[in-house]
């Protein structure tokens, strides 16, 4: 008899979701859903209000990265006002992402991810937590609490505080940066590269473990998608967008922020609150791209800083052209962390970080603007109206989750096909299901622009759509 | 000529006080440095007793009076801090901020509002009453300054010292109870009034984010209201 499998919640992501696993008369796999089921609508909420509000209320869409929400706000703000920001400030505002890449990646890893990939993803749920790790690998913990932490109180030294800050605003940032705090930064730099360097090492290790999930982890050929630099090197805060094909073929490059509707369209599903944006001269459903680390990764031509370059090439020697397998964005992830660091390190050994003037002022010069910035998890895309006293009139988010819903579905049946087998259900199976999704480190709560806990559910159902058997957690 | 003043003398939270006749207890309190809250009395402006913040007991009568315009009298006993004060107090702001739609964390005045800190010095900590959620439009249509209804609190500073200071009457209020808002002259937008100077007094005595300069993100809006008694001073010595 035809099955459905629930997963409900899914455990260790940001935000509320379910996975549904349909199985045929054989119990085998059939079709796999990862549902969202949470409802935000910051695109509608910020009608009326001054666009120079946005990028606070727009942050608001996530405690974990306000930050990218901050950048690609202002930076839609910077359009509407037609202005180029100082220097220094998009310096400045530099920082603070690749501080927040520090923290988010960390958060990513260490916490969530880390119980699967280090203590194995058959361990018993009840240690396969941070508090098990703690126990096995107190070192490896204590040192990914350290890095996060560096990078929230970078956050806060800059800001004001670690999660929403004030400090980036239209036109710039609103207060310079001083030596002292530069110099307090500067100082840990060495020692937060020194964890990460030791947590790769331990990581390709025990990437021996995990050939038969590297090969299932939503391992296909797609399109990838992200910023990057004339010098085609990562651009986190700025750059130009590119996408490559499977094989790593350049198939559309140079893409203006205000260019992204020609690329990128989005599809709605009545099953999920989350969007299904495509690449739009493909179509749907096969337009399907992957963003985050593992397709900044796969577009640059290098990293643009020594110690990651180096890591980027080991990494990129993994596939033929680019990396297919979704189970590399945990290893990816932590290329970037050395990415952040050395970067963060670059920018404020130049003196000019400390240029008092900081913020460009302007009123309203473009009805019009679009921001674009990577955010830990992917591209993030603000696109404003205003009318011509400033008010919003429409606003468009696509969130760097939103980017992957396809790829992240796509992913879960090929995991769910791979592993489920209805006969014997395990839980280990279950979590493989979850750790795909854990892998593009999702978070909902902004994708779809929702207020809550986070939660996760899969859902064994027959043919006739009945519950078979469910497994929640809260 | 010399008139005589004549001095009052009364109790405030049983600290014996004096009072010329004709000033009202908020004066007296505050000559005395006792704290009394007030959100719609600025000192250089006239009081209207809007908001009731100011409410005080006076022994033996079973009403409250409003500090900021109660004329002293001889002998009477005020109690400024009691348990049905505080409790009324915390119901004014709880009914303020139901009314509108404050939403402080991404306000362009967080951390700068007399709302808010009032809220948080007099110990309020949630909203018993549901939010009445009303849809208020944000006038942008001046240059240079924004008047958002949704964080306007009704207190009238604006209208005060538009009318009392600069003298040009720009502000007035319209209609009444809860649909009672503040106008630019007969309802225009604030761009297209032609008697607005411009001056921006109004928006530094707000005490919300309801009048605020255009181009400032969250938090970024400080208050000056140091220029009030000052201006106030010039006018009546020119006098």
């Amino acid at each position: 008899m035809a099955k459905q499998l629930v997963i409900d919640p899914v455990t260790r992501i940001e935000g509320h979701a379910k996975i549904t696993l349909q199985l045929n008369e054989d119990g085998r796999v059939e079709d796999a859903m990862f549902h969202v089921t949470q409802f935000r609508g910051f695109e509608k909420l910020c009608e009326g209000r001054p666009f120079t509000e946005m990028p606070s209320l727009m942050a608001r869409i996530c405690g974990i990265c306000p930050v990218s929400h901050l950048m690609s706000s202002s930076k839609a703000c910077d359009a509407v006002m037609a202005v180029s920001i100082p220097e220094t400030a998009a310096n400045l505002r530099r920082v603070m992402n690749l501080a927040q890449f520090v923290q988010s990646h960390a958060l990513s890893f260490f916490h969530l991810c880390s119980p699967d990939l280090m203590l194995g993803m058959d361990a018993d749920p009840g240690d396969r937590n941070i508090f098990g790790m703690m126990a096995k690998f107190p070192e490896l913990t204590q040192n990914g609490v350290r890095l996060r932490k560096f990078g929230q109180q970078v956050i806060e030294w800059l800001g004001g505080k670690r999660i929403h800050p004030a400090w980036v605003v239209p036109g710039g940032v609103n207060e310079p940066l001083s030596t002292e705090l530069r110099d307090r930064i500067l100082e840990q730099i060495p020692d937060m590269l020194s964890i990460i360097k030791k947590t790769l090492e331990q990581y390709k290790r025990s990437l021996e473990g995990y050939h038969e999930e590297t090969r299932t982890f939503a391992n296909f050929p797609s399109l990838f998608m992200a910023l990057v630099n004339p010098q085609n090197e990562f651009a986190h805060y700025d750059g130009k967008l590119r996408f490559v094909d499977g094989s790593g073929r350049i198939v559309a490059d140079g893409i203006e922020a205000n260019q992204y509707s020609d690329y990128i369209a989005e599809a709605v599903e009545p099953w999920t609150y989350l969007k299904f944006p495509y690449y739009k001269p493909i179509g749907y459903p096969d337009g399907i791209y992957r963003v985050g680390p593992l397709a900044r990764l796969n577009v640059i031509e290098n990293c643009g800083s020594p110690l990651a370059n180096q890591e980027w090439a080991e990494f990129r020697s993994l596939g033929r052209g680019v990396v297919l397998s979704s189970f590399h964005y945990h290893y990816a992830r932590l290329i970037e962390i050395v990415y952040s660091l050395e970067k963060i390190q670059m920018i404020l050994d130049d003196p000019k970080i400390l240029n008092k003037h900081v913020r460009a002022h302007a009123g309203v010069n473009n009805l019009e603007g679009v921001g674009i910035s990577e955010a830990p998890r992917g591209t993030l895309i603000h696109h404003y109206k205003v009318n011509e006293d400033g008010l919003m009139t429409h606003a468009n988010l696509i969130i760097a989750t939103g980017h992957n819903n396809l790829a992240m579905n796509r992913g879960v049946l090929q995991v769910a096909r791979h592993y489920v087998d209805n006969k014997k259900l395990k839980e280990g199976m279950l979590n493989r299901v979850e750790a795909v999704v854990r892998a593009f480190d999702p978070c909902l709560s902004c994708s779809t622009h929702a207020v809550g806990k986070m939660a996760f559910q899969i859902q064994l159902r027959d043919a006739g759509g009945l519950i078979v058997d469910e497994i929640q957690r809260h | 000529m010399s008139s005589q003043v004549r001095i009052l003398t009364f109790k405030i939270d049983d600290r014996d006080v004096s009072a010329r006749e004709g000033e009202t207890i908020l004066e007296v309190a505050r000559e005395n440095g006792i704290y009394i809250p007030t959100l719609c009395h600025l000192e250089g402006l006239s009081s209207t007793g809007a908001c009731r913040l100011c409410i005080v007991e006076i022994a033996g009568r079973p009403k409250l009076f409003p500090a900021c315009v109660t004329r002293a009298e001889e002998g009477i006993q005020v109690i400024t801090q009691s348990e049905r004060l505080t409790k009324y107090r915390r119901v004014i702001l709880e009914l303020i901020f139901s009314e509108r739609n404050h939403v402080c964390s991404v306000c362009v005045s967080n951390g700068h509002c007399e709302l808010q800190n009032l809220a948080q010095k007099l110990g309020m900590s949630h909203i018993h009453m549901r939010y009445r959620f009303p849809s208020l439009n944000v006038d942008a249509s001046h240059d240079r300054f924004i008047m958002d209804h949704n964080r306007c609190i009704l207190c009238t500073r604006c209208i005060r010292v538009c009318d009392e200071i600069e003298g040009a009457h720009t502000w007035d209020l319209m209609g009444r109870g809860v649909d009672a808002r503040i106008i630019s002259d007969l309802d225009q937008p604030w761009g297209e009034s032609e008697t607005c100077t411009g001056c921006g007094k109004c928006v530094h005595v707000c005490p919300t984010g309801a009048l605020v300069e255009k181009g400032k993100s969250a938090s970024e809006m400080a208050k000056r209201q140091q220029f009030l008694p000052y201006l106030t001073l010039m006018r009546e010595e020119k006098e």
